[in-house]
């Protein structure tokens, strides 16, 4: 893979994540002021001081934003991994074991999936209490549901070759199977619904806190900061939006690359059509 | 035919039944204890056992199931324990303004999506394809209340052409209603067009590049007449599926854009009884939104298998 064959569209979205993950990661470095401390006015007017204004508290945007860029990508990257790590395992586990097993497994998916992510978040968050554990317990559950009908079908694939019955003949064990012949054949396409599950999580996690259901105030998220700032775009204030437009920019910066990915890889299979 | 259509409709009822047993068993479950929680941490534990007798919590859960399952058969919910009033009721008033809310984005939004899917395959590859592609892109990945407040900042308090909170009520006739559900309507338009532009794309130009569409052009046959009778009915299963699919989705975009709006639907009621551990009304809506996903997605299999020649006449 020569980096300098990327197109134009991947490098601005790698550039875009760059930026985002060094707000998240230096967040205590970069962030002009502390992200909880009152520093004037509710709604105070972008001036040199405070770049972006203040909130409906009097708090400073701009690093509340630049604190926020570290609560919803790390937790959305979290549960994004045990997304991957649950619905991998599994469906790899169904398509090499076959039979009774994979009939369990996939029509528990069915069910599942038969119900909306959201109207299923809902539900299930309002018994259990809410903190940042639960919050990505949920959120994993959810994201495994649909990495578990891309990794069977792409493991059946895998399932039917040649090589792998010679594995199977060889007597070599299910899980030898899985790690030597599904994992390599398999990586490119996991590769981009990994980055297509992380903007859906990135979405997710922002309307879960925009309703309120998400990362609990104090802490700052991009989606609860929209809610907080809410009620100021009945007046004109548009702090509500610049939380809302950073979901924005961050989901499209990872769709261009995922979009990239995706290319590649149908490139690679011969081009089933660019679906 | 038919067997394949009873089949599916069997195969809703019992999907529809694992997910009623997956809202209620499910969550008895879990980890939690509705009256501990909903008392908060300094109950005693007399004050817990008199609300779970009160509640009826004290029944087991498989009877409480069935008592649950049968009232909601014949449509009865119980009772809020918040407001204590009845939640069919509830449900009653506000399900018809979330389906009309739907109902108004998506006249919009299909022919909308179905329309630019089609100019996209007309000009693939050029800009007209591209820019289509771009602006998709884009709207997917906007989030729904992002594009919300966007447009009530600019059309309500900018411009001033639009209310805000979009309410409805009582004794409203269908101009009153449908001019206030514009901007919410315009919001789920820019959440779904763009997904079911990219798959009516998608299917319109895997039939297209089809070998017996090669075949029809290199004998003769008139673009539109092979269009007509070659593409068309091919292309007419997966595009009855793509809409199907994101009206489904459309329903569940409504809890977002409701919240926003202010809009008095089936969303709103559902996030205000979750912050307030309202379990009956939450199971309530939970089931009322499953059932209509469940049938929206029968609906989608059904039809791609009415029109789908190969399927109607089997052999």
């Amino acid at each position: 893979m020569n980096a300098l064959r990327l197109p134009l569209s991947a490098w601005i979205g790698l550039c875009g994540i760059a930026v985002f993950a060094f707000c998240a990661l230096f967040a205590p470095l970069i962030s002009p002021h502390a992200p909880d401390a009152v520093m004037g006015g509710v709604w105070q007017a972008p001036d040199r001081t405070y770049l972006l204004g203040l909130d409906n508290l009097g708090r400073d945007l701009m690093s509340r934003m630049i604190y926020g860029a570290r609560t919803t990508l790390a937790v959305a990257l979290t549960a994004t991994v045990a997304a991957f790590v649950m619905g991998v395992v599994l469906s790899f586990l169904a398509a090499a074991c076959g039979g009774i097993v994979d009939m369990v497994l996939s029509r528990i998916n069915d069910v599942m999936m038969s119900l909306p992510t959201l109207i299923f978040a809902l539900v299930v968050l309002a018994i259990l209490p809410q903190n940042v554990f639960v919050l990505i317990s949920v959120m994993a559950v959810l994201g495994a549901t649909r990495v578990f009908r891309l990794g069977r079908a792409v493991a059946m694939d895998i399932a039917v070759m040649e090589y792998t019955e010679a594995a199977r003949l060889r007597g070599e064990g299910v899980w030898w199977i899985v790690r030597r012949e599904f994992l390599p054949n398999t990586l490119s396409p996991l590769l981009a619904e990994f980055g297509l599950r992380f903007s859906f999580a990135v979405l997710f996690l922002s309307t879960l806190s925009f309703l309120g259901l998400g990362i609990q105030p104090p802490a700052a998220d991009w989606g609860g900061m929209v809610k907080e700032n809410k009620d100021g775009i009945i007046f004109g204030v548009s702090a509500a939006l610049i939380p809302g437009g950073a979901i924005a920019v961050l989901t499209i910066c990872v769709n261009l690359v995922t979009d990239w990915i995706l290319r590649r890889t149908s490139s690679l299979k011969g081009g089933r059509g660019d679906a | 035919m038919y067997p394949l259509i009873l089949r599916r409709i069997l195969l809703s009822v019992a999907l529809l039944f694992a997910v009623s047993v997956l809202i209620f068993l499910g969550l008895n479950a879990l980890p939690g204890d509705f009256a501990a929680t909903y008392l908060g941490q300094s109950a005693t534990p007399q004050a817990i056992a008199n609300m779970r007798a009160e509640l009826g919590l004290d029944q087991p859960a498989t009877l409480r199931y069935a008592e649950w399952l049968w009232g909601a058969v014949r449509g009865d919910f119980g009772n809020s324990w918040a407001s204590g009033g009845s939640i069919t009721a509830q449900i009653g008033a506000r399900l018809g303004n979330t389906l009309f809310l739907a109902a108004v984005a998506a006249v919009v939004a299909v022919p909308l999506a179905i329309a630019l899917g089609m100019i996209s395959v007309l000009y693939r590859n050029r800009w007209p394809d591209r820019l289509i592609s771009v602006v998709s892109l884009t709207a997917i990945s906007l989030p729904e209340f992002f594009v919300g407040y966007l447009l009530v900042l600019v059309f309500s308090v900018r411009l001033g052409v639009s209310t805000f909170p979009s309410t409805v009520y009582e004794g409203m006739d269908f101009w009153q209603r449908l001019s206030a559900v514009l901007l919410p309507a315009a919001t789920l338009v820019f959440g779904i067009f763009a997904h079911m532009m990219r798959m009516t794309r998608a299917a319109i130009l895997q039939v297209m590049t089809s070998p017996y569409m090669e075949t029809a052009e290199l004998k003769g046959v008139p673009a539109l007449a092979a269009i007509w009778r070659h593409a068309a009915p091919n292309a007419l299963a997966p595009i009855i599926n793509v809409v199907a699919l994101n009206l489904a989705y459309l329903v569940v975009g409504v809890v977002v854009v409701e919240v926003v709006f202010v809009y008095p639907g089936m969303g709103q009621y559902m996030v205000d009884a979750v912050t307030l551990r309202d379990m009956p009304v939450v199971q309530a809506c939970g089931l009322v939104f499953s059932a209509i996903f469940i049938f929206l997605n029968m609906l989608a299999d059904i039809l791609s298998i009415m029109v789908n020649p190969k399927m109607r006449h089997p052999r």
